[in-house]
């Protein structure tokens, strides 16, 4: 039973992990980029939404639509400004950039809101709810509704939107892609924009149950990194049932081991799949 | 037969790099012609498509569409002023089903208000993408794919269709097929084709320009440049 109730927690914060996947997913698919700042922009997220609740009494439950459309703009911004210089150019330039832009987001957290640890309490976070004979922190089980309907309707509106289709269309073939009219560089904008996007709800919807500080991304993005890896590189089907496999992964370790080893099983998981299954758990064979 | 002047390529030049793939190449495609283009492996001939429809900037030259200079638009620009492009390799959306590729065919705003009936008249002319709707277009077999490629390309309902060797690959019944439909199609659009299998090629033109090294070496009515010796012994092995 204890078993069940690990999976349970794990299930629950998985469904966050496969928001902020999705979002590394998205990027590296149709842009074949690496956003090494994916965690940073989580971590401005988190900021937005905590500023948001302590000076605006902005709930981040409803408030991370808010703060998903910032960062959309901020996403959109950052692309325009910098992203696009290095579209095409060697993966070492598009890792030192996207590193570059992650060390700026941090240190400019550090020097605004010092590197203090800053939480909110929301009345939520101290209510515990019953799933049968297992039970659950309310305010994880919301944050897990809401990034489950931010993944669905991410997911959908990849699959029925004519800008959905578009931006398939250039993971899956962008030499061809112009011919059909697309604007290659557009939808790249686009794509990165809600990849942040992703990032920066997914910081919100954490925030209710987790500490903000500046370098909270750093773990975020390792672990994106393992889950984009483990649902196959680029697949953003594959990276939201990846982030709740690892969520369940870590529930176990945590249970079965120590809370600490977490890290150290994410990175077990990470070598396992490289080594025997490159193409990712639900990816198809390596092109 | 000769009407108006619908495409115009005039003295082009173009580089990948520093290879210099065009040296001054002209030629002219006039509305309701198929106009073949021919020569052998490395003549010029993709690059010449990817110029006029925009993925190859040129380094001098000009190309005019309907009279109007084209030369530097972004290949968005140029499908939406109305030429298709099918390129070598068919190059579809392997992941997506064959109706979603002809979507994705029909994405400019101007092609999307028709898209249901181009699709039924692409699914008329090759009725078997029609039994193939739903499948993964990475699944289908070559000739399959072919017709995909220029059926989505029809999709943004364009004046002028170029296609890069639609019959690459494929078995000479497949290839007969292929060049059966787009006589079927040359009713409706003017065509500009590269062809490596010359024959097959001009039986469908109405016209060919012969390029060797990025250059002109001959032109002609089909029907002429088929019964060319120059051109049977160099590309024909007759």
């Amino acid at each position: 039973m204890a078993a069940l109730q690990a999976i349970l927690n794990g299930i629950l914060v998985g469904g966050i992990y496969a928001l902020i996947a999705m979002g590394m997913a998205l990027v590296f698919g149709v842009m074949r980029l690496v956003n090494f700042a994916h965690g940073a922009f989580l971590m401005v997220g988190m900021y937005v939404a905590y500023f948001g609740y302590t000076l605006f009494h902005i709930n981040p439950y409803w408030g991370c639509a808010l703060v998903g459309a910032a960062l959309f703009m901020m996403g959109m911004a950052v692309y325009w400004l910098l992203i696009r210089r290095v579209m095409g150019q060697s993966d070492f330039l598009q890792i030192l950039l996207t590193e570059g832009i992650a060390l700026c987001l941090v240190g400019a957290a550090q020097l605004l809101f010092t590197g203090d640890y800053r939480s909110i309490s929301l009345p939520l976070a101290d209510k515990t709810a019953n799933l049968g004979p297992l039970n659950f922190n309310v305010a994880y089980g919301v944050s897990f509704v809401i990034a489950v309907l931010g993944v669905t309707s991410m997911y959908l509106y990849m699959k029925y939107t004519e800008m959905g289709r578009a931006i398939r269309g250039v993971a899956q073939n962008p030499g061809v892609a112009p011919l059909m009219g697309i604007r290659v560089r557009w939808i790249s904008g686009i794509s990165f924009a809600f990849g942040v996007a992703c990032a920066g709800g997914a910081g919100a919807l954490l925030l209710p149950v987790f500490y903000v500080n500046p370098t909270i991304g750093s773990p975020y993005n390792l672990k994106s990194f393992v889950i984009v890896v483990l649902g196959g590189m680029g697949s953003v089907e594959g990276a939201a049932l990846g982030g709740l496999i690892l969520g369940v992964t870590e529930g176990l370790t945590a249970y079965y081991w120590s809370d600490s080893y977490t890290q150290v099983v994410d990175f077990v998981l990470f070598l396992a799949v490289l080594l025997l299954r490159p193409q990712g758990l639900f990816g198809k064979k390596a092109p | 037969m000769s009407s108006e002047v619908l495409l115009e390529v005039e003295a082009i030049t173009a580089f990948y790099g520093d290879f210099q793939a065009l040296f001054g190449l002209s030629f002219q495609v006039r509305t309701a012609e198929v106009v073949a283009l021919l020569g052998g492996n490395g003549a010029g001939k993709t690059t010449c498509l990817r110029v006029i429809s925009g993925l190859l900037r040129p380094k001098s030259g000009r190309v005019r569409f309907l009279g109007q200079d084209i030369t530097g638009l972004s290949p968005a620009e140029i499908v939406d002023l109305g030429i298709a492009h099918v390129p070598e390799g068919r190059q579809l959306f392997p992941e997506m089903s064959v109706e979603e590729n002809l979507w994705l065919g029909s994405y400019l705003p101007r092609a999307r208000k028709r898209r249901r009936e181009n699709v039924a008249r692409m699914f008329a002319l090759f009725p078997r993408l029609a039994e193939r709707r739903r499948q993964v277009a990475g699944t289908l077999s070559g000739g399959e794919q072919q017709m995909v490629a220029i059926a989505r390309g029809m999709m943004s309902e364009p004046k002028l269709l170029l296609l890069d060797e639609p019959s690459l690959g494929l078995s000479p019944k497949l290839t007969e097929q292929t060049l059966a439909a787009v006589r079927e199609l040359s009713k409706v659009v003017t065509v500009l084709i590269v062809e490596q299998k010359v024959m097959e090629g001009l039986e469908i033109a109405d016209r060919g320009y012969v390029i060797e090294n990025g250059k002109l070496v001959t032109e002609g009515a089909a029907a002429v440049l088929v019964a060319d010796k120059g051109i049977r012994e160099a590309y024909l092995g007759l």
